[in-house]
């Protein structure tokens, strides 16, 4: 630094330029105002008590939020294989000619108020995996045929020498098991709009885009697509298209927009069209109502009161430590 | 070294630095002009002539930098690449074109171009300083003589080999040349080398005498010679060449030679020709690079580095393993497992069928995916913060030295941390821990002692032994104080002196302080003091005592010396005028100088001093009347930590003058390689037979708070050695006086001065001498450990002093160990009477046995060697010029400021630059292994868990900030505190803020904040809706999810980290997390093309969930509670050095706790134990 510029300071200082300098001067001489956390036993006691005394109530309305949900899952993978067919279930789901009709009973055990969710889960699927991901065209969902952009989609970029719209194995796997519900007599009314997110709708797929050459090759994957009907409808295909993130997941089908009563009794006719018996993965239908927090998960609530709970006794060990050795610490450090 | 005179060091810095060229220097003889290697022919004012043109020598433009426009990129881009993880992000980048890679291209290229633009600016405006400096240098005017013989200014860039120059008073010599006339008839001028050399006296040139008539400008109008000289090289001390004029040949010298870089002083205009111009100067073809310096800390770094190159090549192992496995079961028995990925029409990198190849392939994309691992901006953020680190050293008031209105500076950034560290200081003592500014305090002149001062060692003798006398000092002194004269005594003083008994003697005694030197005075103009330009200050403080006792100065040129002195027999001031016919000069050898005058009654009188180890066997019979006294008031003075020197003369006959005058020219001229020795011979044959006169004392000052400086270091765990040229009498007091010695040490004296060794000497069997100094030695040390053993119960504590000559055979290969042994378990070193060489050897002896850091200081351009061979070199820009500066890592004005320097800037740096790294390590392995854990849930198929611009930016925007605000501006104590309590210096000495076992822990400390973050995050969201519309996370969401986890996360565990909290600290850390909701809001917002799986994610997704926020609260506080919980428990049961300070600062119990220190510290402390106990 040039000291020079020390006695080139103006004889009389506007008070505005002193308390630059001041500032700038504790600046270099790296001694700004701050503040220096000090972890002193009542700052540690003090602050693990306030963690848990905000976790543990936290935990608590998490719980209740969680346990107010009511949730039903059925698993029917195993159930829907006719009996014939238990020791060659590949071959019972591969072959169209047979029937995949199936019906299965749901008990209510707790009223459900509307809206009731009905997710499909899958497990042991891999919709993260990375060929799996990347093999979609983007461009060609949200413009249609004239966007060539499709090199990722193989092997399932084209049939005959004609583009695949929408190409790519994400969409020619698309999940295809129905469901109907019926509680006694009559059936009930599932409402399959509005499950897809509205951005996707609205921006990711196209609205003129219409499904064509698809699930037409020798190979069929999952389910078909009404080529009358723009992408932006197809929500099935859209809820598909939006990759699951870990092995095991679940997806919006619909939802019943009538309460469900305590001991109602539905039955569930469904198509068990898709094949997971081939890589030994689980098909589940879920109902489930939903809170402020979501769908019913106990974990969040849980890990909640434990941190919180931990926080506590740590802060009175902690306290118990500190009050026995400060009596010896005179002692100790002198 | 003797008495007054320094050593005069003639260095070559790569000889000293390398110790290769240490052998007899073959002086060739001008025969050998036009072979090789001496070639070199210029035509003088005749640039233009045809030979000069076929020649085509170089110009003059002189560039240093680094880089030019043409190369900057290439070589710039070559040096980043030099770094291990750099070339891996290069590859990386490479690959990432193909499909191998687990991410978009420009997802990588982008932060990798930014962090090596960053680098590449800095060094691009580094190299643009230096090339506004050399284009100031190169349009530097000089006048030349143009091809019409009148003289015109022209660039310095523009001169030629030949060219005919006028330099004038006070300005910079050009480009090499030779001397051919001044404005002196005689033809001399004075030069200032202090750029060259740091030598700040003048010296002497002469031009020869054909060319010295040749005084105005248009004598050069006919003007016309031939050199013939010597091929550039970098010999600063050696010239040869010939000149040829008027058909006869001239020898020429290193007396004609005025090199680039030196400066014309007290010389109105030279004239001059150039024989070397840019490049081919002598100061050019010195200038190579300094040894760069690499701290531990980074050494340690880079090994660091390659542990995370293992980790990543581990996990990326396990991942193709699995993946392999996997991949191969997607067809098995001729059936499609996974049919949705469609295994049948695959591509090579998932094929079943060849699953191994696959798994290599794989293992090439996970390489990629967890380069997160690596912390790509680790580099550049390093040399950013040091930096700025530098500058805030460079700006420490408190370093600041009014006197010479400097403050201290760092002169490389690398070696910041580095200070933090230091184990062992070795120093210089002159001019280091003293002023090295001379004070004439004492004489014995006729066996009497003259001279009341009391000097500092004395003073603080007595102050350890509790006497009164201490405070006595100055305070009868309060006459007129003049700058290197302390002397007092009425008896001598305001001409008193002619009533002395032998006041003969005394007027003799003064007249040879006042004529026997080499003293040039100059007046300043405008306050009309007089300064006098001496060799040394010793040399300086002669005259002035002359000129204070009443011997003034009058004028002083080449041939005689003018003095104004009062005759004691009539009491009369008169002037008397001495003829200087010959001067002796001063050698390190010789250890005297003389010179020999004719007085006005034309007498010839030859004046001597000399260090009292020669001085003495030279007296004649007669002359030894004081001799007993004499020798006894300087052992007294050595004692008392003064520099002694013995005055002498004698009477010389015509006769045996002109007999030696005439065989002593006859040397002085010759050119023969035997030159040096047969001028000393002669010089012996006349210095002898003296008469003695007495003896002067100096004293050397210790500079303020020397003292209380190394009592702090010695508390800070810090050893000192001092490395001295001075005799053991002189350095062992000094030692005392600045404490270094105390007086319950017992001293362990190694030294070859015994009678025995003496009278092998005499002997002159130089085998057997070395033989058995070697045995003296060998059993002196052993002696030393058996003391040292025996005293190991008892607190006796020792020091240990040893002679250069005994050093000479302890630093042999076999019992060099030994020895240092023995010094290592001894609380003081002193080595006395060392050379530059040794120094260095001592250096590297300690840097290598203790395999700790070294810091030296010193101040003279015999440190340079020890400055350079350690660890870390602290040059005083003091007297002695800018040579040890220039060779020094740091420099500062004064040695107190070491203090500082060390326990508050070195303590700093180490600990915010170890914190550094380790949080460099933790957020990337915190941040990586989320990749890990979610790929394993991704069958290790190379997904990554986060968008591509979401992991890009990570390193680079995300966190990066906060940790060059921790390691710019965090203190764990305040500076007070830092220098109140020393011992907090021990945590970078024994290196704990940055052990394995520290960094392992921050490591784990990431791997578990990892884990928390993706199975906290999974288990809570991943399965049942996550917003009241019954919406289920996907991909996208548990991305953005658990990458806000891990941004709050690493960004909280900072601000837990942080010791200081500033508002930058807290624009930083929130800012960056901050920063990361604005890019997910703004990236969304991005047509669904560029912004992908983040399109609209938070803002219709994420925000709106309550659970999203529920989550990031909860996965935070748990991934800060591990290290949270420990470091409450740490500081409280088993605090680190810096807790027990801040928590005895926070409770305002300094006043009964600071005195003692807390027994932890105390434990640690044990093997130094001697040193704090002193102070407690």
């Amino acid at each position: 630094m040039d000291h020079g510029t020390r006695s080139d300071q103006p004889s009389c200082p506007t008070r505005m330029s002193l308390w630059r300098k001041e500032a700038i001067n504790k600046f270099t001489q790296q001694n700004l105002p701050a503040c220096k956390p000090v972890l002193t036993p009542a700052w540690v006691i003090l602050t693990f008590l306030l963690i848990g005394t905000i976790f543990i109530p936290i935990g608590l309305v998490s719980l209740h939020a969680s346990r107010s949900v009511v949730e039903i899952v059925d698993r029917y993978d195993i159930d829907c294989v006719p009996e014939q067919f238990k020791s060659n279930k590949l071959g019972y789901i591969k072959d169209s000619s047979y029937p995949k009709n199936c019906s299965r009973t749901l008990k209510v055990n707790r009223y459900m108020k509307a809206p009731i969710y009905i997710y499909y889960q899958l497990d042991n699927y891999y919709q993260n995996h990375r060929r799996y991901v990347k093999s979609r065209s983007d461009q060609q969902l949200l413009h249609g045929l004239g966007s060539n952009k499709t090199s990722l989609c193989k092997p399932e970029q084209s049939n005959n020498g004609l583009p695949i719209v929408p190409c790519g194995l994400v969409a020619w796997s698309l999940f295809n098991d129905t469901y109907k519900f019926i509680r006694g007599k009559s059936e009930l009314n599932v409402n399959r709009k509005n499950i897809a997110w509205k951005s996707d709708r609205d921006h990711k797929f196209g609205k003129h885009v219409y499904p064509f050459n698809f699930q037409s090759g020798t190979l069929i994957g999952g389910g078909k697509l009404n080529s009358s009907v723009p992408l932006s409808d197809q929500e099935d295909l859209i809820v598909w298209m939006r990759t699951a993130a870990l092995p095991s997941f679940r997806k919006l089908y619909g939802r019943i927009e009538e309460n469900l009563h305590a001991n109602d009794v539905i039955v569930v006719n469904l198509m068990n069209n898709y094949n997971t018996y081939s890589f030994g993965g689980k098909k589940k239908l879920v109902l489930s109502t939903s809170s402020w927090l979501g769908g019913k998960n106990d974990f969040p609530g849980f890990a909640y009161i434990f941190v919180g709970s931990y926080c506590i006794v740590i802060a009175i060990v902690f306290m118990l430590l500190h009050v026995k050795y400060s009596r010896n610490t005179h002692v100790g450090y002198n | 070294m003797p008495g007054g005179m320094r050593q005069r060091m003639l260095i070559n810095f790569r000889e000293l630095y390398s110790f290769v060229c240490f052998g007899h220097k073959y002086e060739p003889s001008h025969a050998q002009i036009g072979q090789e290697g001496y070639s070199r022919v210029v035509y003088c004012n005749d640039p233009d002539h045809l030979e000069a043109v076929k020649l085509n020598y170089g110009g003059n433009y002189v560039s240093t930098t680094k880089y030019t426009a043409a190369n900057f990129i290439p070589k710039s881009l070559f040096e980043q690449f030099r770094r291990v993880a750099n070339i891996y992000f290069l590859v990386v980048a490479c690959v990432s074109f193909t499909p191998l890679a687990p991410y978009s291209s420009p997802s990588i290229l982008a932060p990798l171009i930014l962090v090596i633009g960053a680098t590449m600016a800095k060094e691009g405006v580094e190299d643009w300083r230096r090339r506004n400096q050399d284009t100031e240098e190169n349009n530097r005017k000089v006048k030349v003589n143009g091809s019409d013989y009148t003289f015109h200014e022209t660039k310095w860039k523009k001169l030629r080999v030949g060219d005919l120059v006028k330099v004038c008073k006070d300005e910079y010599f050009p480009a090499d040349l030779v001397l051919l006339s001044s404005i002196h008839e005689d033809g001399v001028c004075y030069v200032e080398t202090m750029n060259l050399d740091g030598e700040t006296n003048l010296k002497l040139k002469h031009a020869l005498e054909v060319t010295s008539h040749l005084q105005v400008e248009n004598s050069f109008q006919q003007f016309k010679a031939v050199i013939k000289c010597e091929d550039p090289n970098e010999k600063l001390y050696s010239f040869i060449g010939t000149l040829s004029y008027d058909g006869k040949e001239y020898p020429l010298s290193l007396q004609q030679l005025l090199l680039r870089g030196s400066k014309l002083k007290n010389t109105d205009y030279v004239f001059g020709v150039v024989i070397f111009t840019g490049h081919e100067t002598k100061v050019m073809k010195n200038a190579i690079d300094p040894p760069s310096k690499r701290s531990k800390i980074e050494k340690k770094m880079d090994k660091l580095i390659y542990v995370l190159f293992s980790t990543l090549a581990l996990i990326a192992f396990v991942g193709s393993l699995f993946f392999g496995i996997e991949t191969k079961k997607d067809v098995s028995g001729g059936k499609l497992q996974r049919w949705y990925l469609r295994p049948d029409d695959t591509t090579i990198f998932y094929d079943p069928k060849r699953p191994s190849l696959s798994a290599f392939l794989h293992f090439l994309t996970a390489l990629m995916l967890y380069g997160y691992l690596i912390p790509i901006s680790l580099y550049v953020s390093i040399e950013i913060v040091k930096v700025l680190q530098s500058i805030f050293i460079n700006q420490d008031q408190d370093m600041y030295y009014e006197e010479t209105n400097k403050l201290a500076r760092a002169r490389t950034s690398n070696l910041n941390e580095e200070l933090g560290q230091v184990d062992t200081i070795l120093s210089d003592k002159t001019g280091t821990l003293t002023c090295n500014s001379m004070e004439f305090v004492k004489c014995s002149i006729a066996g009497t002692a003259y001279g009341y001062g009391v000097t500092e060692v004395e003073r603080s003798l007595a102050r350890r032994r509790g006497d009164a006398l201490a405070e006595t000092g100055d305070a009868v002194n309060s006459g007129k104080s003049v700058r290197g004269f302390n002397f007092r005594d009425e008896r001598i003083m305001n001409d008193q002196w002619v009533n002395e008994p032998h006041s003969d003697i005394i007027q003799k005694f003064f007249r040879v302080l006042a004529i026997c030197h080499t003293v040039i005075p100059d007046k300043n103009e405008e306050s009309g003091e007089i300064i006098y330009e001496a060799e040394s200050p010793d040399e300086a403080a002669f005259v002035i005592a002359a000129h204070e006792i009443g011997f003034k100065i009058l004028k002083v040129k080449q041939e005689s010396i003018s003095l104004r002195e009062l005759d004691y027999k009539t009491g009369e001031k008169v002037d008397r005028k001495y003829k200087r016919l010959q001067l002796l000069e001063f050698s390190s050898s010789r250890k005297r100088m003389s010179v020999i005058v004719r007085n006005k009654e034309n007498q010839l009188l030859l004046l001597c001093k000399g260090a009292d180890s020669v001085m003495f066997q030279r007296l004649s019979k007669d002359g030894r009347q004081f001799e007993s006294q004499t020798k006894e008031h300087i052992k007294k003075y050595a004692e008392t930590g003064l520099r002694t020197l013995v005055i002498a003369y004698r009477e010389l006959g015509e006769e045996e003058y002109k007999s030696w005058e005439v065989k002593f020219s006859k040397v002085k001229t010759s050119v023969t390689a035997e030159r040096d020795v047969s001028l000393e011979k002669l010089a012996d044959e006349i210095e002898r037979d003296l008469i003695l006169l007495g003896a002067t004392a100096v004293e050397d000052k210790l500079q303020k708070g020397v003292p209380e400086c190394i009592d702090t270091l010695a508390q800070a765990g810090v050893r000192l050695w001092v490395l001295t040229g001075d005799k053991m009498e002189t350095a062992i007091n000094i030692g005392y006086a600045c404490s270094l010695l105390r007086e319950d040490m017992k001293q362990i004296v190694i030294t070859l001065d015994s009678p025995d060794i003496d009278a092998l000497e005499k002997q002159g069997d130089k085998e057997t001498i070395a033989k058995d100094s070697l045995e003296s030695i060998k059993k002196q040390i052993r002696e030393g450990m058996s003391q040292i053993k025996s005293a190991k119960e008892s607190d006796v504590k020792f020091g240990l002093i040893i002679d250069g000559k005994s050093l000479d055979f302890s630093l042999k290969k076999d019992i060099e160990k030994s020895f240092f042994e023995l010094a290592i378990n001894c609380a003081a070193v002193i080595c006395c009477r060392s050379s530059p060489k040794q120094k260095a050897l001592v250096t590297r002896l300690v840097k290598r046995e203790t395999g700790k850091t070294t810091l030296a200081i010193g101040d003279g351009a015999n440190d340079v060697g020890m400055l350079q061979e350690a660890d870390i070199g602290v040059g005083i820009s003091g007297v002695e010029g800018m040579q040890a500066v220039m060779a020094s890592d740091f420099e500062m004005a004064q040695f107190r400021f070491l203090e500082r320097l060390l326990l508050v800037h070195g303590h700093w740096c180490y600990r915010r630059i170890a914190m550094m790294i380790c949080y460099f390590f933790y957020k990337n392995i915190a941040f990586g292994f989320t990749l890990f854990w979610f790929e394993a849930h991704a069958s290790f198929s190379g997904q990554p868990a986060y968008n591509d611009w979401y992991l890009s930016f990570y390193n680079v925007f995300f966190t990066s900030l906060p940790v060059i605000a921790l390691g710019v501006f965090d203190q764990d104590v305040s500076a007070p505190l830092c220098l109140k309590y020393p011992f907090l210096y021990l945590e970078g000495v024994e290196n704990i803020l940055f052990s394995w076992s520290r960094i392992l822990g921050w490591m784990f400390n990431g791997i578990l904040t990892s884990i928390i973050i993706f199975f906290l995050t999974t288990k809570s969201i991943i399965k049942q809706a996550f917003r009241r519309d019954g919406q289920v996370v996907d991909y996208e969401v548990l991305g953005v999810t658990m990458y806000s986890c891990v941004v709050w996360a690493v960004n909280c565990q900072m601000a837990i980290s942080v010791n200081y909290f500033t508002w930058i600290h807290h624009f930083f850390i929130w800012g960056s997390i901050a920063l990361w909701y604005i890019f997910l809001v703004i990236y969304g917002y991005l047509p669904p093309e560029m912004s992908t799986t983040a399109y609209r994610v938070f803002l219709e997704a994420c925000a709106p969930s309550v659970l999203y926020w529920l989550v990031t609260l909860l996965v935070v506080i748990c991934t800060l509670l591990p290290y949270f919980s420990f470091r409450a428990f740490q500081t409280r049961f088993y605090p680190m050095f810096h807790d027990r300070i801040q928590s005895i600062q926070y409770e305002g119990l300094e006043a009964e706790n600071s005195v003692r220190l807390p027994r932890r510290v105390r434990k640690k402390l044990h093997p130094r134990e001697t040193l704090m106990q002193r102070n407690s």
